[in-house]
């Protein structure tokens, strides 16, 4: 399988008054075609500033992509011009966000929003626009769509609204969708649907997807592979079933614990102890050192690199992991309370 | 919108029939007997007493309310002690003179104003936003009658560029049609005197939009700044929007609205301001006219001049609030 998007070494600053805050901090990754790859972290890791690291939507001033580079299909965006972006953004990779209530503009029609999102890209008439906004209103599930196109977006309800964004990133039948936590805001059943339509348009169309979620339920629903993130860094990367069978990373394995286990009837979540540190904040020794209960000193005094895990593609930031036979040997000891 | 528009109709009767009980009251709260005014200081106390009888200044206030509103309602504003014309009639000229300077005004206002605050919010920062906004912090603390007086010394005195006073060369008057003269002029294909009129009326326009202006400029930046930290500005970058579509369709949209309150709120200061330019610039307005008025006791002129700039005030705010439904769909259905 070939890799549509290849990120190599970027890092995504902020330049503010209470100093540099380096919201991402040296990740490699790839997206293949047409595959759903689900990037995963709690609050503040920098899912939301890589995202928009690839579509050249950092807010500048303060943040700047600082080092590294984004290869799509052998252009590297970061050196990218405005012009060439503006074609790039809606066109070849599109983006759909977390709060449908207010990603639309309330004062244009739906159909005003949509017909604009093709003009931009292609010469057509408002006409066929039109026809091409209401049959991909139609495609993601809104039966109403000759009307919803006169409509504004506050008579619409919140899933509706997602629909409507996930309309207008495929109108132009993008290469990469990047969905930045597309479901988080709706409720359980709309959630589902979302995901389902998410799921057939990337099945139908072969385009590729990258997921952005705290959801570890989301990600074993539709994802092939999965990145976690920490404070800016990647920390482990793997295929699905390795990731949910034999995570190796401390951090990994609270965040699994941490998922609600319908069949344990466990009253309280186990939560990891303590809080993400703010990016910068540690100078030195694994991010997670603060909170990992197999920390020694090793971990405070160097930075740990990504080692090879198990399976195939499987790396893990952690000392541990050194190699993969004390690797198992020091997971039975942790995944046991 | 027809519904809509309807009902704020409706709802400016009880408005305007309080505006002309609070005008009334606080014109017959002027101290000073007009009668022993219009008649001079000789006039005998029978002569007085005729005269009061003859206005009716001496039925009871209610009375004269009812008869002064059932006047008004006929389009009769009464009669003006001091020439005896028809206010209706007179007011006419003084009032085109005062909507000509204050459209205008308003217009540079606008038109500078909302730009200055747009380019200063989307290069925020920037050089061209400090000096903008160290620009609007000085307009607005500039009083006006020093600034006209400032602008007659610079440039009609010194570089005599422009005319300091006065609507049109008096040497050449105008032929009045509609009395706005800058529509006359064009009406008659007298473009000489077109320029002329633009020439007097520069001066006393900037004097009056400096203020409005400034107010405008750091309105529309700040709701500007708001604006353009929402998610549907991202959305809109997200598809592949060029900026200046972001800033002026999906920005400039959402972040009118205050700046259109700020507006119609500026618009009635102006007309209220008018009598200071007016008087600055000799420009023969309405502000003059009831200014005049208040000098002679003349009290039906000073309660028709009032009440028609406030029935301006009404309509403007009417105007405004119709903008607001016209650009946001959401307001018809509260
Ligand atoms: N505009 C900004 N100015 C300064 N710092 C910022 C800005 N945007 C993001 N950051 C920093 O970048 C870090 C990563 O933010 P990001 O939005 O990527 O987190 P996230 O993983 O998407 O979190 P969430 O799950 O809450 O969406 C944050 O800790 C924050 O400190
Ligand atoms: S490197 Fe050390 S501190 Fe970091 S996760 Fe591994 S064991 Fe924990
Ligand atoms: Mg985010």
């Amino acid at each position: 399988m070939t890799s549509i998007l290849q990120v190599k070494g970027l890092k995504t600053t902020f330049f503010t008054d209470e100093g540099n805050i380096p919201a991402v901090d040296d990740i490699d990754f790839h997206l293949d075609e047409g595959e759903i790859l689900g990037i995963v972290g709690e609050s503040g890791c920098g899912k939301s500033v890589t995202s928009l690291s690839i579509m050249g939507l950092v807010p500048n001033p303060p943040g700047k992509i600082t080092d590294g580079s984004i290869t799509f299909q052998e252009e590297d965006l970061t050196k990218a011009s405005e012009k060439r972006m503006r074609e790039i953004r809606g066109n070849e990779i599109s983006m759909i966000f977390q709060e449908p209530m207010t990603s639309l503009n309330p004062l244009f029609t739906i159909g005003n929003q949509l017909i604009e999102a093709v003009k931009l890209h292609e010469k057509v008439s408002k006409q066929k626009a039109l026809h091409r906004v209401i049959e991909m209103l139609k495609v993601v599930g809104l039966p109403r769509a000759e009307e919803m196109v006169n409509e504004y977006p506050h008579q619409l309800s919140g899933g509706m609204r997602q629909r409507v964004m996930i309309a207008m990133a495929f109108i132009c039948n993008p290469k990469i969708l990047i969905a930045d936590e597309p479901t988080t805001a709706l409720d359980v059943t709309i959630q589902a649907q979302i995901l389902h339509q998410m799921k057939e348009l990337n099945r139908k169309r072969n385009t590729a997807v990258m997921l952005i979620t705290h959801d570890l339920g989301v990600v074993a629903e539709v994802c092939t592979r999965v990145i976690v993130m920490y404070c800016g860094q990647i920390i482990e990367q793997a295929d699905v079933n390795t990731i949910f069978q034999s995570p190796k990373h401390p951090y990994t394995i609270g965040l699994l614990q941490s998922v609600p286990d319908i069949r344990e009837k466990r009253s309280r979540l186990f939560s990891i102890k303590g809080n993400v540190p703010k990016p910068g904040s540690i100078q030195k020794g694994c991010r997670f050192a603060g909170r990992c209960e197999q920390a020694h000193d090793r971990c405070f005094a160097e930075d740990p690199p990504l080692y090879k895990g198990d399976g195939q593609g499987h790396q893990v930031r952690c000392f541990l992991h050194e190699s993969i036979e004390e690797a198992h040997h020091v997971e039975d000891t942790i995944t046991s309370p | 919108m027809l519904t809509y528009t309807l009902r704020r109709l409706l709802m400016l009767i009880p408005v305007l029939l309080g505006m002309a009980l609070i005008v009334f009251f606080i014109i017959h709260a002027i101290p000073g007997d007009p009668a022993q005014i219009i008649l001079g200081q000789q006039a005998t106390e029978e002569n007085v007493e005729a005269l009061n009888e003859q206005l009716g200044l001496n039925e009871p206030l209610y009375v004269q309310f009812f008869s002064y509103l059932g006047n008004i309602l006929t389009g009769d504003l009464g009669e003006s002690f001091q020439t005896n014309n028809a206010i209706s009639e007179e007011v006419w000229p003084f009032l085109a003179a005062t909507i000509e300077l204050s459209f205008v005004a308003m217009l540079i206002a606008i038109v500078i104003g909302v730009n200055a605050g747009i380019i200063s919010a989307w290069f925020q920062n920037s050089w061209f936003d400090y000096s903008a906004m160290l620009l609007a912090l000085i307009g607005v603390s500039i009083p006006i009658f020093w600034l006209g007086l400032m602008e007659q010394w610079a440039f009609s005195v010194e570089l005599n560029w422009l005319p300091s006073s006065g609507r049109e060369n008096v040497r050449d008057p105008v032929e009045p049609i509609t009395h706005l003269f800058l529509i006359d002029t064009l009406i008659q294909g007298r473009l000489d005197q077109f320029v002329d009129v633009v020439r007097h009326l520069i001066l006393p326009s900037v004097a009056l939009a400096t203020i409005p202006m400034a107010i405008i400029a750091r309105i529309t930046r700040s709701s500007m700044l708001e604006v353009m930290k929402s998610d549907y500005i991202r959305t809109a970058r997200a598809k592949g929007m060029r900026m200046f579509g972001v800033v002026y369709k999906h920005s400039l949209k959402n972040a009118v609205i205050p700046v259109l309150t700020i507006i119609g709120l500026q618009t009635g200061l102006l007309l209220g301001g008018a009598i200071l330019t007016e008087t600055i610039f000799s420009w023969p307005g309405i502000g003059r006219y009831i200014y005049g008025a208040i000098d002679a006791r003349d009290y039906p002129v000073i309660q028709s001049g009032v009440l028609i700039v406030a029935t301006m005030f009404i309509f403007i705010n009417l105007i405004v609030d119709l903008l607001y439904a016209a650009v946001d769909p959401r307001i018809k259905y509260h």
